[in-house]
């Protein structure tokens, strides 16, 4: 099977998550091999993917479990969870 | 009394960045399990309830981001869902995990706030952004350096990924958090979302590719900045 760049750039995705069909991942590879545009695709999102995973990217803002804790302190006083 | 010597248990469905610990007790060094707390908090130990939500805290707080875009109003979001938790722990009947339950009433609360402020003010953009078949392209570049992340220690590049997320529509975005900063697997991001497995695929597609387009062109001009650390 042959693939074309579009073709590609819609089963990136799913050649990231390693869901796709064997005969399909095989054309992708050869495409990518050939084609150092598409190659590019794949890298500069996959290496975008694993920054935004990295708990670095995303941290909670200082103080959050304090305030959390504390506006949870206030009000639980004043109410019980309902029985079962 | 009981005290409370650990800060958590072992009951929240945790990726690699959402940490975990133990809650025991001074008579029983066992951690205690998700059902034994929730029966514990029932009978009155309101204290546990901080350590039964503390590992899942930045999963809500991530699933309540990815709807509002503001850390405030997440942050508001999930004080308020874990309220509405601590209330209604006694209808909790333990048949998901505690956290996937939490995290539901987080999205819930979020998607009420959103409507909220989306009714008070312009119809957004983002409702006329559909799943139909339209093509959706990356950035084509002609070769890519890779960042490694040793370089999220500068906050530009945080920033710069934060904006990224930032600009994408919401159902692109929530599915984005969820499969590829919460690390959901496809079924569980379908199953917090409410909607298909093809519908995660499609939304993880060409959110990938969106942010892939907003994103890869400034790092690239800016890699040699990034890759010298």
């Amino acid at each position: 099977m042959v693939l074309d760049c579009k073709h590609v750039w819609r089963e990136i995705s799913n050649y990231i998550d390693g869901v796709l069909d064997p005969s399909v991942r095989a054309s992708m590879e050869e495409h990518l091999a050939h084609c150092r545009h598409c190659a590019a695709v794949l890298d500069s999102t996959h290496n975008i993917l694993y920054l935004i995973a990295d708990e670095r990217t995303f941290t909670l803002p200082a103080g959050f479990s304090e305030r959390l804790h504390a506006r949870l302190e206030s009000e639980l006083e004043k109410s019980e969870p309902a029985s079962r | 009394m009981v005290l409370v010597l650990g800060s958590q248990f072992a009951g929240c469905r945790l990726n690699s960045n959402e940490t975990q610990s133990t809650t025991t007790t001074t008579t029983d060094p066992r951690p205690l399990t998700e059902a034994e707390m929730i029966s514990r908090i029932i009978a009155g130990e309101r204290e546990l309830f901080y350590d039964l939500i503390k590992p899942c805290e930045r999963a809500v707080f991530l699933t309540a981001f990815s709807v509002l875009k503001s850390e405030a109003d997440a942050e508001e979001v999930v004080q308020e869902a874990a309220l509405k938790a601590y209330k209604a722990l006694g209808s909790f009947r333990g048949e998901a995990k505690f956290s996937t339950w939490l995290v539901k009433i987080t999205l819930n609360e979020a998607r009420m706030r959103l409507r909220r402020s989306r009714a008070e003010s312009e119809v957004s953009l983002e409702e006329f952004v559909d799943d139909g078949d339209s093509d959706y392209t990356p950035a084509v570049l002609t070769d890519w350096r890779e960042i490694p992340s040793e370089a999220l220690e500068r906050k530009e590049l945080r920033a710069l990924l934060r904006r990224g997320l930032d600009e994408l529509p919401e159902k692109y975005r929530e599915v984005l958090i969820s499969r590829d900063v919460r690390e959901l697997n496809i079924e569980e991001t379908a199953q917090l979302l409410g909607i298909s497995i093809g519908m995660v695929k499609t939304r993880l597609f060409r959110a990938r590719l969106m942010i892939q387009k907003i994103v890869a062109p400034e790092l690239r001009a800016q890699g040699k900045k990034y890759t010298r650390g």
